[in-house]
């Protein structure tokens, strides 16, 4: 046992030597990379190690920090009736919207891989442009509208389905599945378009092969050739997804008002929201996002592990 | 000579692409799907055309019943009034306008040159530190605007950026997806072009700077439509409280709060911030593409 410790520790300081070493002769390298590193642990790494930190105390801006250990997660879990409501609602969202809008990115990328070229960047640029379009979503407000002035209240009143306007962003049975509805309208994301990409990199003579070999339908095309394929962008367009999928706030802020009605249309980020920049109980906040960045993260690693398994 | 040469080209491709149909697809399945995704196609394009159409429309349209989806007498009034009601109150309509222009523009081209000298290192040279450092980066791109927000105040309070421009235009520049997708493409380099030039004797700075950025000028299109997408839409009021220095969308929120009376330049504002993001992209989608098709993840 100690000789093998030894012998570890020996490998490891040579293989450290071998890298400063190598870290010397590369100084050009460090200096290209610095500024972005310099801004980038400033702005990304320092955030989450600081969160981390606030997250065990007390603390408002005026004072200073008060430790108080693991207290801001218990009572987080345990007396935060509203915390579990928005962790409830975010995983409704998430389950719904993540799945079904990665599923819709690959879906309508692989049925417009096959148009004519022109044909197919005019249906990139309308499946793309929901997402890109910014505060565009605001327009569902207007459809949606509580009076009988909006086009849906008023489409079923000549119906004759409803005869009172319905407040759709004020009743809680109404919003999330319609806030939900809005976020499939935008999850043809930056994964969509990856995907796009990378479905007319596949390589040509695969396809050829198959057809030899005997592959019947484009189902059995799809799963047999394109998915292995395509690896590398299903992992990117899940990360895309999860991201997406953990942080919807602005939609349902914006359309359900805030607070929502009952707190009805609460997530886990519109919680950090609250406390972080209206309340100002930082190291409460900062549990809620480490919370959430944690859930992301496991997510992630989850769904990595499952992908690796796609077509093989 | 060349011209036509390339038309010849070009129309060979096109009667290839006709005749050469996959043997394993049915006509009826083709039709079938033509349908479906033009469908989609109308679905996901309406709210879109919607928006636009409500930002034409006359007041009395606006609120009349029942609702018509299409503006009958389309006027350019909401517009105008952005300028000349807005221009009467205290900070004006082109102040928002400008604020946002700016912080886009000088965040986009910082990001750019920072990311991209950055990526360059990454992609062409094995250094001890560069792989973890981009594992980092990668993890990174799942850290939205809410996770960080709290820390990063503190932060950039005290740097002394607060109420600045800085505020927003300096973390901008680390945006971990443009770094990600530039070494992506950048990758896709032939690395003897750098030791070709190396060899005529040319500095490292040299051949970022007139060899691998001319080379990589589809990712610059990339890096500014993500780039774009986020400043343009920053609401910005963590960080600057000074009303002469916020922007358009939060503009938007207010013009929108000011109740019935300003449903037209809500509706009008909504489609200048909607319009510039996808003008980009639609200019400039093939250069995308390219670059999108390096994107993915490795184990």
């Amino acid at each position: 046992m100690k000789e093998f410790f030894s012998k570890y520790i020996a490998l490891r300081k040579h293989n450290a030597q071998v890298a400063i070493k190598k870290a010397k002769r590369s100084k050009m390298c460090y200096a290209f990379l610095a500024p972005y590193a310099i801004l980038f642990t400033l702005f990304f790494i320092a955030p989450v190690v600081i969160s981390i930190f606030f997250s065990f105390t007390y603390y408002n801006v005026l004072e200073s920090p008060r430790f108080l250990g693991v207290q801001n997660y218990v009572s987080l879990i345990l007396e935060d009736d509203i915390f579990l409501q928005a962790i409830k609602n975010t995983f409704m969202i998430a389950i719904i919207t993540g799945p079904l809008g990665y599923i819709m990115s690959f879906l309508f990328a692989w049925l417009i891989n096959e148009l004519p070229r022109w044909v197919r960047s005019i249906a990139v640029i309308i499946f793309y442009a929901p997402s890109i379009a910014g505060n565009c979503y605001v327009i569902f407000s207007v459809f949606f509208r509580g009076d009988a002035y909006g086009h849906v209240n008023a489409l079923l009143m000549k119906l004759g389905i409803i005869d009172a306007p319905i407040l759709w962003f004020i009743n809680p049975t109404y919003m999330l599945p319609i806030c939900m509805v809005v976020i499939l309208w935008m999850s043809l994301g930056t994964g969509f378009l990856s995907f796009v990409a990378g479905l007319q990199g596949v390589d040509r003579s695969q396809f050829e092969a198959g057809y030899m070999d005997g592959i019947k339908n484009r189902w059995q095309e799809l799963w047999y050739i394109t998915l292995p394929n395509m690896k590398p962008m299903l992992l990117f367009g899940a990360i895309m997804a999860i991201t997406q999928a953990f942080n919807v706030c602005d939609v349902t802020m914006q359309l359900c008002g805030y607070p929502s009605t009952d707190y009805a249309a609460r997530t886990i980020a519109t919680h950090l929201f609250d406390y972080g920049s209206t309340r100002f109980e930082m190291g409460y906040a900062c549990a809620i996002a480490t919370i959430l960045f944690l859930m992301m993260y496991l997510c992630n690693k989850a769904i990595q592990s499952l992908l690796r398994r796609v077509g093989t | 000579m060349s011209k036509k040469n390339k038309e010849t080209v070009e129309k060979v491709y096109h009667k290839k692409l006709i005749k050469r149909r996959k043997p394993n697809r049915s006509i009826a399945g083709d039709i079938a799907l033509y349908i479906f995704l033009a469908l989609v196609a109308f679905v996901m394009f309406f709210p879109i055309i919607f928006a636009v159409s409500n930002a034409l429309k006359p007041l009395d349209e606006l609120f009349r019943f029942p609702p018509k989806i299409l503006a009958q007498n389309p006027t350019f009034d909401n517009f105008a009034d952005l300028f000349v009601t807005m221009g009467k109150s205290w900070v004006t309509f082109s102040r928002y306008l400008f604020n946002t222009v700016f912080m886009t523009a000088a965040g986009t081209a910082g990001h750019l040159i920072i990311a991209s000298m950055a990526a360059f290192v990454l992609a062409k040279y094995d250094f001890p530190g560069g792989g973890a450092f981009f594992k980092l980066v990668t993890i990174a791109i799942m850290f939205t605007g809410y996770v960080t927000v709290i820390p990063n105040y503190l932060i950039i309070n005290a740097l002394g950026m607060v109420d600045t421009y800085w505020a927003i235009i300096i973390p901008a520049f680390a945006s971990p997806m443009g770094l990600f997708l530039m070494k992506q493409f950048m990758e896709g380099l032939p690395t003897s072009l750098i030791e070709a030039a190396k060899i005529d004797g040319a500095n490292e700075w040299r051949v970022f700077s007139n060899i691998v950025m001319p080379n990589v000028k589809p990712a610059w299109m990339t890096l500014i439509i993500f780039s774009v997408q986020g400043l343009w839409n920053n609401r910005a009021t963590t960080f600057i409280y000074s009303e002469e220095k916020k922007t358009l969308p939060f503009a938007m929120q207010q013009i929108q709060a000011g109740g019935i009376a300003r449903t037209g330049q809500g509706a009008a504002v909504l489609v200048v911030l909607m319009v510039v993001p996808i003008a980009i992209f639609i200019f400039s989608e093939s250069q995308i593409l390219e670059t999108m098709a390096s994107s993915g993840l490795k184990d």
